[in-house]
């Protein structure tokens, strides 16, 4: 009979722990329906030079990071020194895809910030953001050589994730055969 | 009691009469339709409880488009819906997919329903019956006379 006293207990208890999970999820991070799977198809040009167009398929072959940007996303400036830096060690190239941005908006951030980037693929229309199903700036593919996307990083790439996740991820897939 | 099933009726009809922000031109009223179950259907996947149709961002405006133009193309909605889930998961769904990580969501409340009628049951069966305790000839006659008892020493 006294194990009538505990439901209320246990109930709570129940509660306590849904709700301390729930705490602890973010629920701005939905999971990327794109790991494991090709990275999508695009053909863009690119900002500084109208006349290249890189597509996906190009850039099969080598690992390489996408990293959606633009100049009216607050959290990419402060996004921006930890990109300058793991772009500086050289270990991976580093794609910006230039996110329903105006041209000389997207030039002029570059100018005063510095440009880390291989290369900045131009989406004015937000198509291509559809495709690689952005939702929110800043957010970063790592793509491997058969060109699948590995992992994507939802808001502002820190320190700690390069050191943590990017460096470690990149330097697999590198090993891994093309 | 009987006005409860309209009331009900009506909420349940009036949920969703709202509209999208941009003006798009359909040629074909079918079309309309399908694009305005669409974009109340597709969540948005910045503001989150909101459903395309509602919200005022960006992206929203950009996946309406996106609907849109796929709607005049002659998708049929299953094939939007995929291209959706495609780019961003399930979650743009506000009506997800039975499966094993949904169910769950699914079930829980006929599990909450289920456990709730067992709750009741239980405490009804568990409550003493209070049918009346009739008087038996004998026991009348007692309290017939403790009661004039009573009177007779009040005077």
């Amino acid at each position: 009979m006294k194990a009538r006293y505990l439901v209320p207990l246990i109930v709570f208890l129940v509660i306590v722990g849904f709700l301390a999970v729930g705490l602890k999820l973010d629920p701005k991070k939905i999971p990327s329906p794109f790991i494991g799977k090709p990275a999508p198809a695009m053909d863009l040009p690119t900002l500084f030079n109208p006349n290249e167009h890189i597509t996906t398929e190009s850039l099969k072959g080598k690992v390489w990071l996408l990293n959606v940007w633009a100049s009216w996303c607050v959290s990419c400036r402060a996004e921006h020194e930890v990109v300058s830096r793991f772009a500086a060690t050289g270990l991976v190239p580093i794609y910006g895809l230039n996110y329903k941005d105006d041209e000389q908006d997207a030039k002029a951030w570059l100018h005063a910030l510095g440009n880390p980037y291989e290369a900045n693929l131009v989406d004015r229309s937000g198509n291509a953001g559809i495709d690689w199903g952005v939702y929110g700036v800043p957010e970063t593919f790592v793509i491997d050589k058969k060109g699948i996307v590995r992992h994507k990083v939802i808001g502002p790439v820190t320190d700690e994730i390069v050191r943590d996740t990017l460096v470690p991820l990149v330097k697999k897939l590198q090993a891994e055969q093309g | 009691m009987r006005k409860f099933p309209i009331l009900l009726l009506s909420v349940l009809l009036f949920t969703s009469a709202r509209a999208a922000i941009e003006t798009y031109q359909f040629d074909d009223p079918a079309k309309e339709a399908e694009y305005k179950a669409l974009v109340q259907e597709l969540r948005c996947t910045v503001c989150q409880n909101q459903n395309i149709a509602d919200s005022n961002a960006e992206l929203a405006g950009d996946l309406r488009r996106k609907t849109y133009e796929m709607v005049q193309q002659g998708k049929r909605p299953e094939e939007i819906k995929e291209y959706m889930v495609a780019r961003y998961g399930n979650f743009v769904l506000y009506n997800p997919p039975v499966q094993t990580n949904t169910l769950l969501l699914w079930g829980g409340p006929f599990l909450i329903f289920v456990a709730g009628l067992v709750i009741l049951v239980r405490i009804i069966r568990r409550r003493p019956s209070t049918d009346e305790h009739v008087l038996s000839e004998e026991e009348r006659k007692r309290a017939e006379a403790l009661l004039a008892q009573g009177t007779d020493e009040e005077k």
